[in-house]
């Protein structure tokens, strides 16, 4: 039989807020254990929240961003659960009244368009760490992230693969930083995601039971897993076995899930509106201002590239799913004669040495400025494109400017006619059999003989002129 | 010397005659706390050091000339639900009898800030939940007036050291009648203030959608002069009320001619203890002959404010209370197998047996099947009330009722009864409808206690409360003269 995956998301995204979503402590990543808390977020008693106006204006803004419908009066909900990283054991979430709700982003795959249905966004707040100690038997909690501001992103079950599932998160991630709502920083937990996930053989009307897989935090993993839970249901159906609705846990190491906790144990998390908080009431002025606020997004951006720079459209789409990526190319090319070749050089080299270095788009040596310069180098034939990869090197790894390193090293191209034709003449004196060789039509040997120029010249005999010279010698 | 049956306006005016010194009334308030406290237990913990201390302070301050604020020497004591920074705050609960919060409540930095010279926490009921004060770990505290009997609650700590002279004034907490029920038992002037008007930043939550600290005194002068120095916008508390706080003295002295008054007459058909409505009777009639007009008003939603208020305190509590797990402050219990048993042995010898009651019935009242049909329809309820009030208030300035339907009963009579809540009939809905409240003394019944009248005013009408009790205080001599001299 066939079967189709049906995959709905619950993203997490912790917002790049100075302070923390219910007072004023700071939300900086990587400080010592318990060091940027107070009693608000220790939840002490006696101690109550306060909400940072800029959570809502990031969740509104991601809302627009994302196409949903902005709810005018909300409110804040407590979850009740226990555990000993929740430090009122509730979390303040919203339940029946979140922020934005009914949105979608359109994602491409395999060169087909596909709409995929936001349910809802809200905020909420993050919980503390738990640290379990190695030397004995310890669990330590770490409460500098408890506070920390989130939204919540939920789904609709439209997506139907991992390849969807990544264009997806990947386009929402995209779209969180253009905004900048989230860092999106995985590796510091940042932006995580549940994936829900069942199963239904092709063409059934109704949902297969569906299981949750929780806090996955990396593209890879998150696309792993879908496509192990979706042969492991499949496999169980297959073998005439029901799915039980439960939580499980993904263990990217050693790729496989396992179970947590079933629908039986879940929790009743008795929803009741946060009484120390007022209703979130915003206007259309502030809507007005917020929306204001909204970069231009992606797509519009790619859009824009094809048209202004004459980009590809494979080149727009890579160099605009970053951010940082996207202003990098733009700086270089408003100010370049050649936006192609600036486009080339950062989907080749410069992507290149950030794999191979690991560094971040935000971190690159090279000025847009200077990478401008250096393309002019080449289209005003000053350098050849071979001798600007060494000057590429340099910049680098010196951050001089191109001109400076040409002429510190003399590298500028050799188009002295003279001198070449000394050098020609030189080759050929040489190299009887090639000459021969070219003489009785072997055409292809001519390009030995080039490289035999360029070798003597370091490279830098203008291409254009040795092929002249060597073809008049030759025939 | 004995001060402690002096007004805060009779201290301000002795420290600034220089009869007496700041450090000699905090010396006088301690001895007298020395001596009583044994015996009717309003104090968990007495600050001696801490209270020596600033009346130092204060004394050279006074010394040098300096503009004294307006509780410059006043030695006032604060329910343990309070949050004092370095000071012990139990809320009277084993959970947390080895509590010393690292932070301040805003009603304490004001009170300081004031001149107010902090004596000790008082008793009340665990977590301010019971009207009898029996509930508390530290045992129950003794009504002043009748050692035999309750002081009310849960705030009963508060009422009975201001009416026995251990504190010329306290601050409690009031959900449902917190502050009221034991004015009106222990014969002390109580002010619930309207939701919003005194920041609960500090405030250890019981309800919190009701939960508001206010002032208990021994007159309705020192309650507008307290509250003077405890309101005013708060930042830290998102309820905090966004308005033009008036100054609360200028209501004193005021006439009253021509206001109406509003008796709900459900209330009257009840026909309770008779002494309780004759003494209401008779202060309607004091009113009558002040000028005011007296009208029958109509408060149909009555007869279901306790079952609403019991559900909907009920579930806050439930959830309000669940972050003492034994794991990060508090009392934990010892040798758990796990996480889990960690939870359970902690909460269950932590907490006594009336929170435990609130917790599961909050618990139960908030799952998901029972939601709809309890929590919910309890909203529902609170709206309905909240409509009756501004329906009442279209015809009238204040209602008038009585505070507890009896005076104070016997120790032991009523703890543990289920329907615990009855002796809040009246309290209540004020609570759910998020109004003011006082309740003022009246006089006393045949048993010589006390006998409170309790005065319901609109949203922010604590101005009207001030005037018309200070107008009645001032017709019938007796309530300020008669308190206790132990």
């Amino acid at each position: 039989m066939k079967y189709e995956v049906v995959v709905g998301l619950e993203v997490h995204a912790e917002l790049d807020t100075r302070t923390k979503i219910y007072c004023n402590c700071t939300t900086k990543f990587g400080a010592e254990p318990n060091t940027q808390c107070c009693p608000v977020c220790l939840g002490l008693p006696g101690a109550i929240p306060v909400l940072n106006k800029k959570v809502v204006e990031y969740a509104v803004k991601t809302g627009l961003a994302t196409n949903c419908s902005i709810t005018m009066l909300s409110k804040q909900d407590r979850k009740n659960y226990f555990y000993p990283d929740l430090p009122k054991a509730y979390q303040i979430s919203q339940d029946d009244l979140p922020i934005c709700t009914d949105g979608y982003l359109d994602i491409e795959v395999e060169g087909k368009t596909k709409r995929v249905g936001i349910h809802r966004i809200h905020i909420e707040e993050d919980a503390g760490k738990l640290i379990h100690s190695e030397s004995n038997n310890d669990t330590l909690i770490d409460f500098n992230r408890a506070g920390v501001p989130l939204i919540e992103i939920v789904t609709a079950p439209d997506m139907h693969s991992s390849q969807e599932v990544k264009a997806f998160f990947e386009k929402l991630k995209t779209i969180l930083e253009y905004t900048e709502v989230s860092d999106c920083k995985m590796q510091e937990g940042s932006l995580r995601a549940d994936i829900n996930l069942s199963v239904k053989p092709e063409g059934a009307k109704t949902l297969g039971t569906r299981t949750e897989m929780k806090n996955l935090n990396s593209t890879r993993a998150i696309v792993r897993a879908v496509e192990h839970e979706s042969k492991r249901q499949i496999e169980q159906l297959e073998q005439g076995l029901l799915i039980t609705q439960e939580t499980r846990r993904w263990d990217d190491a050693k790729c496989e899930s396992y179970p947590l906790r079933s629908k039986k144990e879940a929790h009743d998390y008795r929803f009741f509106a946060e009484p120390n908080l007022c209703s979130i009431i915003i206007d259309d002025a502030w809507l007005k201002r917020i929306r204001a606020s909204i970069p231009e997004l992606p797509d519009d951006k790619k859009v824009r590239f094809i048209k202004q720079y004459d980009l590809p459209e494979y080149d727009a789409a890579y160099i605009t799913s970053s951010k940082p990526l996207a202003d990098y190319f733009e700086n270089a090319a408003k100010i370049s004669k050649n936006p192609k070749a600036i486009s080339n050089w950062i989907m080749g080299d410069v992507l290149n040495k950030l794999k191979d270095g690991g560094i971040q788009i935000t971190g690159i040596p090279i000025s847009a400025q200077r990478l401008t310069k250096l393309v002019d180098l080449i289209d005003s034939n000053i350098i050849s494109s071979r001798i600007a990869k060494q000057v590429f090197e340099i910049m680098w790894d010196t951050n001089d400017e191109p001109d400076e390193i040409v002429e510190k090293y003399g590298l500028q191209v050799l188009s002295d006619s003279d001198t070449i034709k000394r050098i020609v003449n030189e080759v050929i004196s040489e190299n009887p059999k090639a000459v021969d060789d070219i003489k009785s039509g072997k055409k292809r040997s001519i390009g030995f003989l080039v490289g035999q120029v360029m070798r003597k010249t370091d490279g830098k005999a203008d291409p254009r002129i040795v092929n002249q010279l060597l073809s008049e010698a030759t025939q | 010397m004995n001060h402690s049956l002096l007004t805060i306006s009779d201290i301000t005016k002795k420290l600034k005659n220089k009869e007496i010194s700041v450090i000699e009334i905090v010396k006088s308030y301690l001895q007298k706390i020395e001596k009583l406290n044994k015996t009717i237990n309003a104090y968990i913990t007495v600050c001696n050091i801490d209270a020596e201390k600033y009346s130092r302070v204060l004394q050279e301050k006074l010394n040098s000339g300096e503009k004294l604020p307006v509780l410059f020497g006043i030695p006032m004591a604060l329910n343990d639900n309070i949050v004092t920074r370095n000071t012990l705050t139990t809320c009277a609960s084993k959970m947390l009898g080895n509590f010393i919060p690292p932070y301040n409540s805003t009603v304490n930095e004001r009170l300081h800030d004031s001149g107010a010279i902090l004596l000790g926490k008082l008793n009340m009921d665990e977590f301010a939940m019971g009207n009898s004060n029996e509930s508390s770990y530290f045992g129950a505290v003794k009504n002043p007036w009748d050692f035999d009997r309750v002081p009310g609650g849960a705030s009963g700590g508060a009422a009975a050291a201001v009416a026995s002279g251990l504190a010329c004034f306290a601050l409690g907490s009031d959900t449902g009648g917190d502050i009221r029920h034991p004015s009106s038992f222990c014969g002390v002037v109580g002010l619930k203030p309207t939701y919003g008007l005194v920041s609960r930043y500090g405030l250890v939550a019981c309800a919190s959608s009701m939960d508001q600290i206010g002032p208990i005194t021994r007159n309705v002068e020192d309650c507008a002069v307290v509250l003077n120095a405890i309101t005013g916008y708060d930042p830290k508390d998102s309820t905090s009320a966004v308005i033009k706080y008036p100054d609360y003295t200028a209501f004193l002295g005021e006439d009253i001619g021509g206001l109406k008054i509003g008796i709900p007459k459900e209330y009257l058909d009840k026909g309770d203890n008779g002494e309780v409505n004759q003494r209401v009777f008779d202060a309607c009639k004091i009113f009558k002959s002040l000028g005011a007009e007296i009208v029958e008003v109509s408060l149909p939603t009555t007869q279901y404010a306790i079952p609403a208020y019991y559900i909907i305190s009920s579930a806050e509590i439930s959830s309000n209370l669940a972050r003492y797990d034994g794991i990060k402050y508090g009392y934990r219990a010892k040798d758990c197998q796990d996480i889990e048993d960690l939870y359970q042995q902690s909460r269950a010898q932590g907490f006594g047996s009336d929170v435990k009651r609130r917790i599961l019935t909050g618990t139960y009242a908030l799952s998901s099947e029972r939601y709809e049909e309890y929590y919910k329809k309890a909203l529902k309820v609170r709206r309905l009330i909240f409509e009756d009030y501004e329906n009442a208030f279209n015809h009238v300035d204040v209602i008038i009722s009585p505070t507890t339907p009896d005076t104070a009963f016997k120790m032991g009579e009523k703890f543990n009864e289920p329907k615990v809540c009855s002796n809040y009939e009246y309290t209540v809905s004020v609570s759910l409808a998020g109004l003011c409240a006082m309740s003022v003394p009246i006089g006393k019944d045949s048993e010589g206690l006390p006998i409170g009248m309790q005065l319901i005013g609109k949203r922010y009408g604590e101005g009207t409360l001030i005037k018309v009790a200070n107008k009645f205080e001032e017709a019938c001599n007796f309530v300020k003269t008669e308190f206790i001299d132990l």
